[in-house]
């Protein structure tokens, strides 16, 4: 009695304070696939970032398949391959692409994550170098003349430790995130959004969906290329634009039953809007 | 028909239902603050128990994926964000209390302090939004980057504004009517009355609505998240971009786990314990006060 009774508390705590419910239905789920003895289970572990994306279609595939119960557990790629491998799980939730030391594991993309580079939309600079990228962040360019554009100071936004894209950021400039001398740190992609448009001088990364969507809007930002390759939608799912990643489920040896059902049910046009509110890029 | 007697005892056994019954609701409103504060501390114990918790205020820098979790500066931060808006909204609240009470009259009197109650209604992601896109770019244009302690004084003062001038105002009007009689007798100007006489006297009502509007300024977490910064530092002056506590917490929770995850819930509990802190001054400034007011 007492157990269950804080777990409500905790899961009403968490819901409060983290305004996300992708944790309380978590744990809701597990403790449900926990007491359920009837029906087919599915685990998946792995990639925090990734579990979110996978935890709706996991809804939306129990919804339609109402014997069937799925658990998400978070826990980072190296234990959604780890667990995958050992049978721990079904699927494995990977947030990049499979290693070679990997390939016994057979990759699945859900999703494609993309950010892209926006400055003001005044901003007179039309590309960065990845080098002129590390300096800026890193505090060595303090000033957008130093690269060709005005006389204006750079407002350097990143974004606060977890999220996902910082990941894929730091990942991509082989940075530490305590490198980084940052002047605005941000949580999501929209007040990112609206701090750089709000100021000539800054330059932030956010989710390439969202940025395409508020720059066809006409907000005041600019999508910066990255080595010469257009920063769009379309470049990521192309496999053009290099600064994304996949988000890929991994499994092991033959797929069968609700596994391979699942498998095929995430990766159909079912679960497209799924994909997009997340702001990641169907495959 | 009911006889006087039996009146009086249905009266007294009403009286022992609702007193139970509000007994146990007094009760679970108590349990439920305890409660809250058992599960921060059970969410934060691995950190706390391992004696980690020095390293709040030793380490670094915050950068808990590599294992450092300096607080210091969000506290400050914290309590500068705190300090600054207080210093704005009280004698701006003051002197609207003030016109509330002695000079103004009739409609404008009702259409003022109608205009107080719905600035105290606003949602605060409501003021965010406006600081984010009006006020940051204004003080960007003074200094980059624009979003920093003084963004985050201005707006939060502007949230504690009505409290503070409803709560004042409530005060002046309850300076006892025959001691403003007796300046006015005494032949004291308006101003002198009110600045000698009639603010001395709602000192205590004043403090409180202060102390009132310092917690809620200190607890509001989408202003602060949205116009201060949010860059751990410490602040070396207004234009210095900041993080405070209660961003913290909003800005990591959603993707922290392990040892971060229990630091988030650590810095939830030092705010609970800095609210309680200011709490207990609120009760002993006043106390002090009304001693004062009585000599």
């Amino acid at each position: 009695m007492r157990v269950s009774f804080r777990n409500l508390l905790s899961q009403a705590s968490r819901k409060f304070l983290t305004k996300s419910l992708t944790l309380t239905v978590s744990i809701g789920l597990s403790v449900f696939s926990n007491i359920s003895i009837a029906g087919e289970r599915l685990t998946l572990t792995g990639s925090s970032t990734v579990a979110p994306l996978a935890l709706e279609m996991a809804k939306r595939y129990e919804k339609n398949h109402p014997d069937v119960r799925i658990n998400v557990q978070t826990g980072g790629s190296s234990r959604g391959i780890n667990d995958a491998r050992v049978g721990l799980s079904d699927i494995g939730m990977v947030s990049r692409g499979l290693k070679d030391s990997e390939k016994d594991l057979t990759p699945h993309v859900i999703a494609l994550d993309g950010i892209g580079i926006i400055v003001h939309s005044s901003n007179t600079v039309t590309q960065l170098t990845r080098d002129q990228i590390v300096d800026i962040y890193t505090g060595n360019i303090k000033n957008w003349r130093q690269v060709g554009g005005d006389d204006v100071e750079i407002t350097v936004v990143n974004k606060a430790e977890g999220r996902s894209t910082l990941e894929l950021f730091l990942h991509f400039f082989k940075l530490k995130n305590s490198q980084i001398k940052p002047q605005v740190v941000i949580g999501d992609n929209q007040q990112g959004i609206k701090t750089v448009s709000g100021n000539p001088g800054a330059i932030g990364y956010v989710s390439i969906g969202t940025a395409e969507f508020e720059h066809n809007r006409g907000t005041a930002i600019k999508l910066l290329p990255m080595d010469g390759e257009q920063a769009s939608v379309v470049g990521v799912a192309s496999g053009d634009y290099p600064l994304s990643r996949p988000l890929n489920l991994v499994t092991k040896g033959e797929l069968n039953g609700v596994t391979a059902d699942f498998i095929k049910f995430v990766q159909s046009d079912a679960v497209s809007d799924l994909i997009e509110n997340q702001f990641f890029v169907a495959p | 028909m009911l006889s006087k007697a039996s009146y009086t005892q249905l009266g007294s056994k009403l009286d022992v239902v609702v007193s139970v019954v509000l007994s146990v609701l007094s009760f679970l409103c108590a349990a439920l603050l305890c409660l809250i504060l058992w599960f921060l501390i059970s969410e934060s114990w691995t950190l706390i128990a391992s004696g980690q918790w020095q390293r709040f205020f030793l380490d670094e820098g915050w950068y808990p994926l590599e294992g450092l979790y300096a607080m210091t500066p969000m506290i400050v931060a914290s309590l500068a964000l705190t300090l600054g808006a207080v210093l704005i909204a009280l004698p701006i609240g003051l002197a609207c209390a003030i016109y509330l009470e002695f000079y103004a009259r009739g409609l404008p009197k009702k259409a003022f302090r109608s205009l107080l109650n719905l600035l105290a209604g606003i949602p605060s992601v409501v003021f965010g939004l406006w600081g984010l896109t009006e006020l940051v770019p204004l003080i960007a244009a003074i200094k980059a980057p624009g979003t920093s302690v003084l963004a985050g004084a201005i707006v939060l003062s502007l949230m504690i504004l009505p409290t503070v001038a409803l709560t004042s105002a409530a005060a002046l009007s309850g300076v006892n009517r025959n001691t403003l009689a007796g300046a006015h007798a005494l032949g004291f100007t308006q101003k002198t009355m009110i600045i000698a006489v009639a603010i001395p006297s709602a000192r205590s009502g004043i403090i409180s609505g202060v102390l009132l509007s310092t917690a809620r300024a200190i607890g509001e977490t989408m202003v602060v998240l949205m116009v201060a910064g949010n860059v751990v530092q410490m602040p070396d002056s207004l234009f210095a971009p900041v993080r405070a506590l209660t961003s913290n917490i909003a800005l990591e929770m959603a993707y922290a786990l392990g040892d971060h995850r229990a630091s988030l819930y650590a810095s939830g509990l030092l705010l609970t314990l800095i609210v309680w802190l200011l709490a207990y001054l609120a009760s002993y400034l006043n106390e002090k006060s009304r001693v004062f007011a009585r000599v």
